[in-house]
């Protein structure tokens, strides 16, 4: 079956894929995975808040990010941050921004909808009690926040948080729609360069699959560890 | 911003041929939602199947459906769409491999089936939670008033488990709807796509990019309400979504 299959093509293109590619992805993954669950919090925080029209606005966000594919919501970015870097830094033209900054923000953006709701469930989780007694101590606000709901409800909702950051991992291949080389895009210019579709699609696969199998095997002994604690 | 808004672009001749841009994307719409619904019938039918399968007592049964999920779970969906259509046709025997590469409509299919048996897995994992989160005595007393396994499953865990999970199936539909887009990338015009070609045709990005989200949430907001009528009619008096 794989007689006239050439798997040294991959041998040979190694260093391009890994070096480039996937320090790409795990790059992108990792930034638009913090920079995501970051403004994921305060949006949360936003709705949760009590001030009607704040939560108003980062519902409606939430909501709208959440119907739309993220094939499209990377369209909208990449034709966008250009436009976007131009009224912040009030040049004359729409800014050149580079593959990586331009599909960063994108993750990001999209991404803090779906962390947003993560640590809304986290946020409620945690008892009344907590909060109360935190004001009772005195502590502000911002303080009880910062110091005794956000970092159990961080902790309750670690799992669902690594989950979602496999999906991110996986979902960070679509950037392939705007020619942005990720490990995929480098596969698949390697195979199209020396006409070795199959190898290089069924290597691409076997890669990811080993990660997100590694990765989600790892989430699933976190949760038996962080069960048994509790 | 020096952007040149053209909101009437809508209703200018695209080069395709086939009418106005409106016209475009409208088909566009038109083949996203025959995909999705192609592929959610695969979905539905391949995820209750691998769900049963890993709630049943024989070990091998739940061990198969592990490995599915697994297996659809732990690859992007733009990569199990290249190996449905670059991979698969030369891996298989010369004559069928060439069948599968002259099926007019290969985008359409290759999408619906690669789409459809993603979501299977999410569904599975869907119906499997539905089926455990009824309480042990139900299968009890089926298997007490002597139904078959195949029977208790059929008549008694089945229909509460499909009415407990209709919520989170509500929102693996609307996945589906949006996963469909990705079949952009093996060529199929989609409501995304249309809004994409678009944008090469007319150079009016935001417009067409705007089109499309607006449609998008319309098709949201229409199976929101659709699947909210529907858990109404199925619901159980008393039990969960029962009000």
């Amino acid at each position: 079956m794989f007689a006239n299959f050439d798997f040294d093509v991959i041998r040979r293109s190694l260093g391009f894929l890994f070096l480039d590619g996937m320090t790409f992805t795990m790059m992108l993954t990792g930034l638009s995975g913090l920079g995501g669950l970051i403004f994921g919090t305060l949006i949360a925080l936003m709705r949760l808040s009590g001030f009607r029209l704040l939560g108003r606005i980062a519902g409606l966000y939430v909501d709208l990010i959440r119907s739309l594919p993220l094939v499209l919501v990377i369209f909208w970015f990449y034709f966008l941050v250009p436009y976007i870097g131009q009224w912040l830094t009030g040049a004359s033209r729409p800014v050149h921004v580079g593959a990586f900054v331009s599909s960063l923000v994108t993750f990001i953006m999209f991404e803090a909808a779906y962390f947003s709701e993560i640590m809304r469930a986290g946020i409620q989780s945690i008892s009344k009690g907590q909060p109360a007694a935190a004001q009772a101590l005195g502590l502000s606000y911002s303080q009880t926040m910062r110091y005794v709901v956000l970092p159990q409800a961080f902790r309750n909702m670690l799992p669902v948080l690594l989950t979602q950051t496999i999906v991110l991992f996986q979902d960070t291949s679509l950037v392939y729609v705007v020619s942005i080389p990720d490990f995929l895009g480098a596969a698949s210019e390697v195979a199209h360069r020396d006409g070795r579709l199959v190898e290089m699609y069924l290597f691409a696969a076997v890669v990811y699959f080993v990660i997100s199998c590694a990765a989600s095997f790892g989430v699933r002994r976190l949760q038996m560890h962080i069960a048994f604690v509790r | 911003m020096n952007y040149h808004w053209n909101w009437r672009i809508f209703w200018e001749p695209a080069p395709s041929g086939t009418g106005t841009y409106l016209d475009m994307l409208l088909s566009g719409l038109v083949l996203t939602i025959e995909t999705a619904i192609v592929a959610w019938i695969i979905a539905l039918l391949f995820g209750s199947i691998v769900g049963i399968l890993r709630t049943l007592p024989s070990k091998t049964a739940s061990r198969i459906g592990f490995l599915y999920v697994e297996f659809f779970r732990n690859m992007p969906l733009l990569v199990q769409l290249f190996l449905w259509f670059f991979v698969l046709p030369e891996l298989l025997p010369e004559a069928w491999g060439l069948w599968l590469k002259q099926i007019p409509n290969a985008p359409f299919y290759t999408t619906a089936v690669g789409v459809g048996l993603f979501m299977s897995a999410r569904v599975a994992e869907q119906v499997r939670a539905g089926i455990g989160s009824l309480p042990r005595g139900q299968m009890f007393a089926a298997t007490a008033l002597g139904l078959t396994t195949a029977q208790s499953y059929r008549y008694v865990l089945l229909p509460m488990a499909f009415r407990i999970i209709m919520p989170p199936l509500t929102s693996e539909f609307l996945n589906t709807i949006k996963n469909t887009s990705v079949g952009i990338t093996i060529g199929l015009v989609e409501l995304t796509g249309a809004a994409r070609s678009m944008q090469e045709f007319s150079f009016q990005v935001f417009e067409a990019f705007t089109a499309a989200t607006v449609l998008y949430l319309l098709v949201n907001i229409v199976v929101v309400i659709a699947m909210r009528l529907l858990e109404r009619r199925l619901a159980v008096p008393g039990y969960i979504t029962g009000k």
